[in-house]
């Protein structure tokens, strides 16, 4: 057990009391399952029929279908968001102003503006005027330039990051602007930067399920369909269990390998830049 | 130009109940995921490992399910389990569960962002635990954790949008009204955003200020 700043080790008081708090915490702990336990039998959760589709091929092929399309949206929104955060990190990075200013209004605007109605912009606009566009891509316009966005802030973050003197002794060894960011800072931030890289690519990859909302067929939506057949007397329950172990599954595994990333990189420190802090719940929520 | 200001002038009263009901809902999520968070972040730094067990599982499997998820469970699924809510209660209840758990993390970082030598040193002056508590731990502890729960309160006001999928009229909810009325969608995604940019840039202002002002030093 980690020492935490607020109690000492605990004495036989302590330690008796502890336990008692601890034996009533698990009753209540152990009650709390066993009452959800209770409500999912008592309105006939359990029953066969309401899992009995998952045994189908088809089913079955419906929710890899479904999950291909979530990976579909989030790998081609996760490329395109780390381009858009590169470019205008750079933008924001740059010594002049006439690069820098515009950067950085269209990075705090569209942190500031909800990813739904980023979606809805990729969305509706383009019906209004005519064009047909595929919800796939209105999906991944709002992703691009929210987590674009958002990176653009942790690549900023990464290169500043890197010791000053860093890049005062590369100018001073006479490399250029580009060549220090490239061969000195780079290197350096990409590791100090790449667990929270990876870590905003959970939260992209997390809300794909806002494709729900606009019919984009990604998980969420064939979790609902499966939940919605009368046949199997609405089994929306078991539909979104399944659904939800399915995004905990990827998103905890990605989860854990940040972590692993942070601890490894703060362990093995071959570059002068400290790793960004990975619990910034300005990036992950 | 004209027919800019006529998308908010004619649906005054849709804007008006949208961003009203999007304010009720963040005021009303805001107080319930910080007694929740903090309850679920005193578990995490307890001594009872049962707690911590509980809190760490909450966090784990809350933050990598899609608050989309959340929603549809309780909009769609709860009704199976015979637990009834409004919409607009649906909604609030989402955006509770889920903000809890970063607010957390958020309090678990800032109690451990306290050198344990300081209560360390605040015991052997011979301060009691309520003594260290609020005289030591707590004032360094809230300095640290005041701007981020800022921050998890900016994204909640703007996750308050997904609501609009599930049918609470809330601003996020105001396009699909809109798009019945045939009103140019462009216009009237700008005045939603207008209405976030009001709603949250004092809330940024006031963080950074925040960040600036409680900034330690280590």
């Amino acid at each position: 057990m980690s020492s935490s700043v607020l109690y000492d080790l605990p004495g036989p008081r302590g330690r008796r009391r502890n336990l008692v708090i601890g034996v009533l915490a698990t009753v209540g702990i152990v009650a709390l399952i066993a009452w959800v336990i209770y409500r999912f039998n008592a309105t006939g959760q359990f029953e066969y029929r309401r899992w009995a589709q998952f045994e189908y091929q088809a089913v079955q092929t419906e929710l890899v279908n479904g999950l291909l399309a979530t990976l579909k949206a989030a790998g081609i929104a996760a490329v395109l968001a780390l381009l858009f955060g590169a470019v205008f990190a750079a933008g924001r990075l740059s010594d002049h102003r006439i690069l820098r200013a515009p950067s950085s209004v269209v990075v705090e605007l569209f942190r500031a503006i909800p990813l739904l109605i980023l979606i809805f912009f990729g969305y509706y606009v383009p019906l209004q005027y005519g064009w047909s566009i595929s919800n796939l891509w209105a999906l991944v316009v709002g992703l691009t330039l929210y987590n674009g966005s958002v990176l653009a802030e942790i690549f900023r973050a990464g290169v500043n990051a890197v010791p000053r003197g860093q890049s005062e002794a590369a100018s001073a060894i006479g490399l250029r602007k580009g060549q220090t960011l490239r061969i000195i800072l780079l290197p350096q931030a990409v590791r100090s930067m790449l667990p929270a890289i990876v870590s905003q690519l959970v939260v992209l990859l997390k809300d794909t399920a806002l494709g729900f909302i606009i019919t984009y067929p990604e998980l969420l939506t064939v979790g609902k369909t499966i939940g919605g057949r009368l046949a199997f007397g609405f089994p929306y329950v078991p539909a979104y269990l399944v659904v939800a172990a399915i995004y905990i599954g990827i998103c905890g595994l990605l989860s854990i390998f940040a972590w692993w990333l942070q601890r490894r990189l703060t362990r093995v420190r071959t570059s002068a830049a400290k790793p960004l802090p990975l619990t910034d719940v300005d990036r992950q929520i | 130009m004209t027919e800019f200001l006529n998308v908010l002038t004619d649906h005054w009263s849709l804007f008006g109940q949208g961003f009203g009901n999007t304010v009720k809902l963040f005021l009303i999520a805001a107080v319930g995921s910080l007694a929740l968070g903090v309850l679920l972040g005193a578990f995490r730094v307890s001594p009872i490992p049962a707690l911590r067990w509980f809190g760490a599982t909450y966090v784990n499997i809350v933050r990598n399910t899609p608050l989309t998820l959340v929603f549809a469970f309780l909009v769609f699924a709860a009704p199976k389990l015979d637990i009834n809510f409004e919409y607009f209660t649906a909604a609030a209840v989402a955006l509770t569960v889920y903000t809890a758990a970063f607010i957390c993390e958020v309090v678990r970082s800032g109690v451990n962002t306290v050198a344990p030598g300081q209560a360390e040193a605040a015991r052997a002056l011979g301060l009691s635990f309520a003594q260290v508590l609020t005289g030591v731990v707590l004032p360094q502890a809230l300095r640290a954790m005041v701007p981020p729960l800022m921050s998890v309160m900016i994204a909640m006001l703007k996750n308050t949008t997904v609501a609009a999928g599930f049918s609470v009229v809330e601003a996020g909810a105001i396009p699909s009204y809109m798009a019945e009325f045939g009103e140019p969608q462009f216009y009237v995604l700008l005045w939603i955003t207008i209405g976030f940019l009001v709603l949250i840039t004092p809330l940024v202002v006031l963080q950074r200020f925040l960040e600036r002002k409680l900034a330690v030093a280590r």
